[in-house]
């Protein structure tokens, strides 16, 4: 099992969503962040004061998935999220544990 | 059907005891006016003139109504427009400080201007026997606004009433102060400033309010045939503009930079809220301009224009500025524009015309420009929402301007019989004007200046002028009013 952790673009997310939803994973979480990589940040100007804005607002996206599909959904997230400007986002992969579903109980895949 | 006869027979009776009554009443009174007086009584106010003895006491309602709504607009410039205005362009932690501060001072001032403030503008009883204090300050006959009531006071206005002109003048009392919030904010103490905001009204609001207004203030050429000085202010540019604007340079130098400035970020929090509240000010600022003819006449309709006019072309300026210089035009560009054209046209909205308007849009919306993007970095000083740069820097320009572009097309009181008199028609028919202007303005802005001094510097040695840093950073609205401006 392996936890993908994708950073995107806001108005993406939809799509992320969509696309991922089309090969069959059924959950995800979803948070809003800050954060900058090679875009950097830009500059406001309110009259005469000029300030640099860092961090601009991203989506960080966390989906568990069974190691069979993996690959799968790492193409699919580099599909939909892709503008092919700079800022599009990242995606981390690491290794997942144990996963347990509260209700039942259940460990592993089953509970994915 | 009986019941319904002797119903209609009693009230009919009824009139009849009433007709005789009033015959018996009018019998005591003075002669019934003829119908040619009351005829031109009618006519006195279609054209906003003495009525004579047949109207005497009776306010007009065409002009009563529009003094209410003016009265209500300028109040909605301060709540919630300047309000919204200031409280968008500081950091969240500080958006009900700014709020705090214009309710605050509206209460106040109301409870100085019924006290005593209405008197010492608008009153006249301290030029009795000719004596100078009356130049400066009106009296003492209205006192807790006694004998202030619906009837005209005809030393200003025919057709309104005496307490809708009071109540009229007061929103500009409010809206002066709060203007000053502006350059002073995040960092000054609330305690502090309602302090500062109640001598600065007594010492500098109230004599300069009379001086340029009262019937016998010195320096107000249309109205006061002894004028001193033969200066033209239609609605507020030195009374209200430099007065605040030239203060709140002051206070914010004497006060000191907000922690972090030029070092943190503070963009402002909601230009949203920011652009919500120009555009109630614009809306507002109709009551202020056009409401300023107190009645709804000619000179209402022109200020009503040039008002319009000058803020639509000052408000396109400033933004193709930026633009041109910067790369984007800006909401608060946008914003800052048309406030700084509704600046900048106050003093002459009822004495210009609409090509005066928009020479009028066209400096205001340029020249605060380069004084709140230039200037203020040149300097450095801390005047947080720009004050100074668009209320000095415009009510200054204004008030200098209306000395060339005024004229008697636009209002023929430049040449009534008290200007006349004290010479003000002479300098609008030849030229010249704008010297008596320059006077008016030296004194306001010396008025202003030495008395924020002195007031800041008093405050300063004993309650203390600044939050203590913890607040500060903490933000006013949690420490100082034990609220947040928003709750997710």
């Amino acid at each position: 099992m392996k936890l993908i952790t994708a950073i995107i673009k806001p108005f993406k997310l939809e799509e992320v969503k969509d696309a991922l939803s089309g090969i069959g994973i059924e959950g995800m979480t979803v948070t809003e962040v800050k954060g900058f990589g090679r875009q950097k940040g830009h500059t406001e100007i309110y009259r005469g004061s000029e300030y640099t804005v860092d961090f601009l607002p991203k989506v960080k996206l966390e989906v568990a998935v069974a190691d069979a599909i993996v690959a799968k959904a790492i193409d699919t997230i580099v599909a939909a999220a892709k503008t092919g400007k700079i800022g599009d986002g990242k995606i981390f992969v690491s290794p997942l544990e144990e996963v347990i579903r509260i209700r039942t109980d259940e460990r592993g895949d089953t509970a994915i | 059907m009986l019941s319904k006869l002797l119903s209609l027979r009693s009230v009919l009776l009824a009139l009849g005891v009433a007709a005789t009554s009033w015959c018996a009443f009018g019998a005591d009174a003075p002669a019934t006016p003829s119908s040619e007086e009351r005829i031109a009584a009618l006519e006195a106010y279609v054209n906003n003139t003495d009525p004579g003895k047949a109207l005497t006491g009776v306010a007009g309602p065409g002009h009563n109504a529009w003094m209410m709504t003016s009265a209500a607009l300028v109040l909605f410039m301060t709540l919630p427009g300047l309000a919204l205005f200031y409280g968008g362009l500081v950091r969240s932690k500080n958006v009900l400080s700014v709020l705090a501060q214009c309710l605050g001072i509206a209460g106040l001032v109301t409870i100085l201007w019924w006290a005593f403030g209405y008197s010492f503008v608008f009153g006249k009883s301290f030029s009795e026997g000719g004596s100078i204090l009356g130049q400066f300050l009106g009296g003492t006959e209205f006192l807790f606004m006694k004998g202030v009531g619906s009837a005209p006071n005809t030393d200003y206005a025919y057709w309104i009433s005496h307490n809708v002109f009071s109540m009229y003048q007061m929103m500009f009392a409010i809206i002066t102060p709060a203007l000053i919030v502006g350059a002073i904010a995040e960092r000054m103490k609330y305690s502090a400033i309602l302090v500062f905001v109640a001598i600065w009204m007594v010492v500098v609001y109230f004599p300069l309010a009379h001086m340029v207004w009262g019937v016998t203030g010195s320096m107000n050429g249309v109205w006061n045939g002894d004028a001193s000085i033969r200066a033209i202010d239609f609605a507020g540019g030195t009374v209200v503009h430099m007065s605040s604007g030239w203060s709140a340079l002051v206070l914010c130098l004497i006060l000191g930079p907000r922690i972090g400035f030029l070092k943190e970020k503070m963009a402002p929090h909601s230009m949203v809220l920011c652009m919500v509240g120009t555009g109630i000010l614009w809306v507002g600022w109709y009551g202020f301009n056009a409401g300023s003819a107190l009645a709804a006449d000619g000179i209402a309709a022109n200020a009503f224009t040039t008002t319009t006019i000058a803020a639509a072309v000052a408000a396109f300026v400033w933004p193709m500025l930026e633009w041109i210089t910067r790369g984007h035009p800006s909401i608060l560009g946008f914003c800052s524009g048309a406030v700084g054209g509704l600046v900048v046209i106050t003093p002459a909205a009822g004495f210009t015309d609409v090509s005066g308007a928009v020479i009028i849009g066209l400096l205001a919306g340029s020249v605060p420009y380069f004084a709140c993007t230039k200037l203020k970095g040149w300097l450095k000083y801390d005047d947080a929402l720009d004050t100074f740069g668009v209320h000095a820097v415009g009510g200054t320009m204004g008030a200098l301007v209306t000395g060339f572009l005024a004229t008697t097309d636009a209002n023929a009181n430049l040449t009534g019989s008290y200007a006349t008199k004290n010479g003000l028609a002479a300098l609008v028919t030849d030229g010249g004007l704008w010297l008596e202007q320059l006077k008016a303005m030296g004194i306001t802005i010396a008025m202003s200046v030495i008395a924020t001094i002195v007031i800041a510097y008093a405050i300063k040695a004993t309650i203390g002028l600044r939050a203590a840093p913890d607040v500060e950073r903490q933000g006013l609205d949690l420490s100082e009013h034990g609220e947040e401006g928003y709750i997710y």
